[in-house]
């Protein structure tokens, strides 16, 4: 089909938060139809590693981030703790903490894992391709990484990039 | 009441898990079959009707019941 659209995408951040973006647009790009790559490289090899329990959240710098728990009484729930940064960087495990309470908020609003989305994108065909690269920089093994990865270099992301409707660095 | 092939409950999960349920299911069945699906995300609503328009699936109907929403997309 050459009237197929095409996806894009460089991924390059590597917490829970902001491994969302990638894997939901581009598993919805590709259940509409579309041709979908994703480029892994900096930060974002974190989210084809096999093991997924790196990926996590940080309050700290972060004022766009509400910080509100995910159990007790409704009134309880709605309270957006405000913790300075001082003392957020201060708290040994500080940010372990905020991950589970995620993981926790992440069930409870029918929100996909990560692992789930990724999967979904693999049977649906979206290519991933890893920054060979970046690997190296930062000492990984191709034994780290999922099935099914390509490395290669930026060379290869203009091949689809260029020919691509949309192309999106998340 | 069986003015659909087959029915998908997509209560309780979220963007974009309806959408990509909804298309595995309809990759499974017969051009011009009818797929019911029932969905608790609001933001389904619109987002069904975009789906819709991209794939050619016709929407035949969106709607609100019990609380929850309904739609009935027929596959190209």
């Amino acid at each position: 089909m050459s009237d197929q659209k095409k996806l894009a995408i460089i991924a390059t951040k590597g917490t829970l938060d902001w491994a969302y973006p990638p894997f939901i647009l581009a598993s919805t790009a590709a259940a509409l139809d579309y041709e979908v790559e994703i480029f892994f490289t900096f930060y974002g090899l974190q989210l084809v590693r096999k093991d997924l329990s790196g990926l996590k959240v940080s309050p700290l710098g972060n004022p766009g981030m509400p910080m509100k728990m995910p159990f007790g009484p409704k009134w309880f729930r709605g309270i957006n703790w405000n913790i300075p940064n001082i003392i957020q960087a201060n708290i040994p495990g500080f940010e372990s903490l905020a991950t589970v309470l995620m993981k926790k908020t992440i069930a409870n609003t029918g929100v996909a894992t990560i692992a789930e989305l990724r999967e979904l994108c693999q049977e649906a065909e979206v290519r991933f391709t890893a920054c060979q690269m970046t690997v190296d920089l930062f000492g990984f093994d191709h034994s780290d990484f999922i099935d099914g990865m390509e490395y290669a270099g930026a060379a290869k992301f203009f091949e689809f990039a260029g020919e691509s409707d949309i192309c999106l660095y998340l | 009441m069986a003015n659909f092939d087959q029915e998908l409950d997509a209560s309780g999960l979220n963007c974009p898990l309806p959408i990509l349920r909804a298309k595995k299911t309809l990759g499974g069945m017969e051009s011009g079959q009818v797929l019911r699906i029932v969905a608790t995300d609001p933001g389904s609503v619109k987002d069904f009707e975009a789906f819709a328009k991209q794939t050619g699936n016709t929407l035949l109907s969106s709607g609100e019941e019990g609380g929850k929403f309904v739609f009935l997309i027929k596959k190209a």
